[in-house]
């Protein structure tokens, strides 16, 4: 129960720090993205701004074999510079030029009740399923099975 | 290149920038793993015994956030210019997009970065020229 109440207040803190950032708002990641019309470097401040509190918390990380609640570390092992990974990253960043929304933003500002927003969660969580039902038509992934994390 | 002075907000962008470091630090250090979102949220497409409790609590603390902070500051006020239509598009490119590329701008871009992931710089580049390019198409190519 504790490592959920933690979780939840993590997804919080996040959720926050996309709002008091301006991330949420499509029209400051858009102008952001626009760098022909009138520039709104914020997003640059934010990344910027998120990236320097992460290096330190990353680098103590990369050095544990546990984490400070006592769970197994879970970081990514893969170093594979491949077509999925910059196909995928492509098609991701032209959805986010569109409407100026990825996964984070979006899904806050659905659980702040904007219609749009809940359309877009709904749409990527189809785009996920899509990706689900091609891995596993591929046989990439794994059926859905039970067992410890 | 022109700057927006009126609506660039260097002070607020950093702050919440601390906030999403501070997030994805906790993350890593008491939950042994990356804060990226489309991985949270795309591990919910295949449910495993053990392994959805944990997203559910982040994801709801996601949810819950705007509520908190109406309360403490007020309401915000998003531009969403984009069509239905648009929405829906993008969604669908966002949801298959960061499940091939393995990750979106938490991912990548914050955790990703911070762990000097040249992997995650290959990434991060490529999302984020597909969204000037699409930006540009959008805004002054095209319509």
């Amino acid at each position: 129960m504790k490592n959920r109440i933690t979780e939840f207040v993590v997804g919080l803190i996040f959720g926050l720090g996309l709002i008091v950032s301006g991330m949420t708002d499509p029209g400051k990641v858009l102008g952001f993205l626009d760098l022909a019309g009138l520039w709104d470097p914020s997003l640059a401040f934010v990344m910027g701004g998120a990236i320097a509190v992460g290096v330190f918390a990353f680098a103590a990380a990369k050095k544990r074999t546990i984490s400070f609640l006592g769970g197994a570390m879970h970081l990514p092992t893969s170093r594979d510079i491949d077509r999925r990974l910059v196909v995928g990253s492509l098609i991701f960043g032209a959805g986010w030029g569109i409407a100026g929304f990825c996964p984070g933003p979006a899904i806050v500002s659905a659980g702040a009740g904007q219609p749009k927003a809940i359309v877009f969660v709904m749409a990527m969580l189809a785009g996920m399923w899509l990706f689900e039902l091609a891995e596993r038509m591929s046989h990439r992934a794994p059926p859905t099975q039970t067992g410890a994390r | 290149m022109l700057i927006d002075w009126t609506l660039f907000t260097p002070w607020a962008a950093l702050a919440g920038g601390v906030l999403l470091g501070l997030a994805s630090a906790l993350f890593v250090l008491l939950n042994g793993r990356v804060l990226g979102i489309s991985g949270i949220v795309g591990g919910l497409l295949r449910p495993r015994a053990g392994d959805i409790g944990w997203r559910l609590a982040f994801v709801l603390g996601m949810l819950v956030a705007p509520s908190l902070y109406w309360l403490v500051v007020g309401p915000t006020q998003p531009r969403i210019d984009a069509s239905w239509g648009m929405v829906v598009i993008a969604g669908l490119l966002v949801g298959v997009g960061t499940r091939y590329g393995s990750g979106c701008t938490s991912g990548h871009g914050v955790c990703g970065l911070s762990r000097m992931s040249p992997r995650s710089l290959v990434a991060t580049l490529a999302f984020m020229g597909a969204g000037f390019v699409t930006v540009f198409l959008i805004r002054h190519a095209l319509g």
